[in-house]
């Protein structure tokens, strides 16, 4: 069912390398080609519109759910998922997409995320984006996620995405109730003339909620990033947002920040900085026998990591 | 094993070019320890750094074991066993403690890295999975560049400035780790400093001013030459620099 490019693309994106535990659902080319459920974790096929939803039982601890989505052709892919993480749960869920796109059409793949994480639960969702292929078809992808985290719930989000992806626009909306946490790590690379914008807007809606976006980015050669990173507090909340950009060739970083307060016992921070890789970097690792290359490589791969 | 041979150094600055060095000449000796010292801004440092190859000479020659590396670029003369701890350390964004150490030491390191640590004053436990980044404290980054050299296998060994930010309470502990290393390892050392502590360890000290080895002494001189300059001058209230080249009020 899975071929060699298949399970290259998987373990990229999903860090799989064999056909996963717990609860999966893998979409090959437009179509669910593997599935897996638990005792209380279920996966449903949508009717109304391609896509699944997610529906994870109240107190459901430990356990982990896998979609990964792979493009081995040129087309367009379009998903809708849910997911219902239920009250005092805490779970790992693990998305991604893998492209190998090997001729000259153009492989797309737009997903929506929607998640609602319940009083109490803890989730964390890891987003990984790959792309690769031969040919000269462009490789697209734009993913939206929405997020309402309830009542003392948690959400840590990873979101990660080097090379690979020709052009990218990434829309992430996030709610948080009273006591709600949210941690955003985000981690992007682009390199040749590839494209890649990401807008973060997060809202601070209950007393006590925080949120925290730590952002890092490599531009390299002829690309292209814009980061429109905004956060908006209507209570007694704590917003930091902090956006680092290394910028190297003819690159282009846009870094627009934005926080609004609407009530005056909300605390929010915005940090944002583009530059090169600084020079005293490159020395020390040089004086320790690195050539210029790798000094540079082992740099951009701790920045990222 | 090392020749300074009249090494000239010229670098642009925003008000044209400056000359840094000139005609510097000494030689170190297989496994001794060198302490450099001399006012601020008498090109000790430069002449550490054009050692190492982060400065190219404009003019003489530099020989290690024989070998002409005078136009050797930085990586190579670290191949070649050369090292040089940063008098003003970088810091990384991402990369542990335990990684750096194991870039400066290769296999070796990652055995010992607790050792190192230790040799600098540092809990091995508390700091090999923390990021170099700017939670560190000057002290504490000062610490792990010195360990950085100590992880190395080198034939000489440059600490700039290394007491800057190491409590009294860690000195000893220092030199004594200096100590070890020149003679456990074989490797020449040389010193920045102005301390006296470190001044102790000499076998011979290597005064820089303007730009140039004004004398190659031994401790001893150095020694009394201060504490002459102490009752001479009253520099610290009242410095206009008299007496001799090393009469810096930092002292």
């Amino acid at each position: 069912m899975l071929d060699a490019i298949d399970k290259k693309l998987l373990a990229e994106v999903a860090d799989l390398h064999e056909m996963p535990h717990g609860a999966f659902n893998i979409r090959k080319n437009g179509r669910g080609v593997e599935r897996n459920t638990t005792a209380n974790i279920d996966i449903i096929t949508k009717k109304d519109k391609p896509g699944i939803d997610v529906i994870i039982k109240p107190v459901t601890k430990g356990e982990s759910v896998h979609i990964p989505v792979i493009l081995s052709e040129g087309m367009e892919d379009m998903v809708y998922n849910t997911f219902e993480v239920g009250e005092d749960s805490d779970v790992l869920l693990v998305a991604g997409c893998g492209i190998h796109n090997p001729g000259t059409q153009k492989a797309q793949h737009d997903g929506i995320h929607e998640f609602f994480v319940r009083k109490g639960a803890r989730m964390k969702y890891v987003e990984k984006h790959y792309g690769e292929g031969e040919g000269s078809g462009v490789r697209i992808l734009n993913p939206k996620t929405i997020i309402e985290i309830e009542e003392n719930g948690t959400a840590e989000l990873e979101m990660v995405q080097i090379k690979g992806i020709d052009s990218a626009l990434r829309e992430t909306e996030v709610r948080l109730h009273k006591n709600a946490r949210l941690i955003v790590t985000e981690r992007l690379l682009t390199y040749l003339d590839q494209t890649a914008e990401s807008n973060i807007t997060v809202n601070l809606l209950g007393d006590d909620a925080s949120a925290q976006i730590i952002s890092r980015s490599v531009a390299q050669n002829g690309s292209r990033q814009v980061f429109h990173l905004s956060m908006r507090g209507y209570a007694r909340c704590r917003g930091h947002i902090q956006c680092d950009s290394i910028i190297m060739d003819q690159a282009q970083v846009s870094s627009v920040p934005e926080i609004s307060a609407f009530h005056s016992d909300a605390q929010l921070i915005h940090e944002a900085a583009i530059g090169k890789i600084e020079s005293e970097q490159l020395t020390k690792l040089m004086s320790l026998g690195m050539t210029e290359k790798e000094a540079e490589e082992t740099i951009l791969q701790g920045f990222l990591k | 094993m090392l020749e300074v041979k009249n090494v000239g150094l010229t670098l642009k600055g925003d008000n044209g070019e400056i000359q840094v060095l000139k005609d510097v000449n000494f030689t170190l000796e297989d496994k001794k320890i060198y302490v450099m010292t001399g006012p601020n801004g008498g090109g000790k440092s430069v002449t550490a750094k054009t050692i190492m190859g982060i400065h190219r000479p404009t003019s003489g020659r530099i020989l290690l074991d024989g070998v002409d590396i005078t136009h050797k670029e930085l990586y190579e003369r670290a191949r070649m066993g050369i090292g040089y701890a940063f008098q003003q350390p970088a810091r990384f964004k991402g990369i542990k403690v335990r990684e750096l150490l194991e870039i400066a030491g290769g296999k070796k390191a990652s055995v010992d890295t607790c050792d190192y640590l230790y040799d600098v004053g540092l809990c091995a436990q508390d700091y090999l999975d923390r990021e170099i980044n700017a939670s560190f404290s000057g002290g504490e980054v000062k610490r792990i560049e010195i360990a950085t050299i100590l992880a190395r296998d080198l034939k000489l060994a440059i600490f700039d400035e290394p007491e800057a930010g190491i409590d009294l309470w860690s000195m000893q502990r220092l030199t004594e780790t200096f100590e070890k290393m020149n003679k456990k390892y074989d490797t020449t050392i040389l010193i920045i400093s102005h301390q006296e502590r470190i001044l102790d360890l000499a076998d011979e000290v290597i005064m820089v001013a303007e730009g140039t080895v004004s004398e190659i002494t031994n401790r001893e001189k150095v020694l009394g030459e201060i504490s002459r300059l102490d009752s001479d001058c009253m520099c610290r209230r009242s410095c206009s620099r008299g007496g001799k080249a090393i009469a810096g009020c930092d002292r």
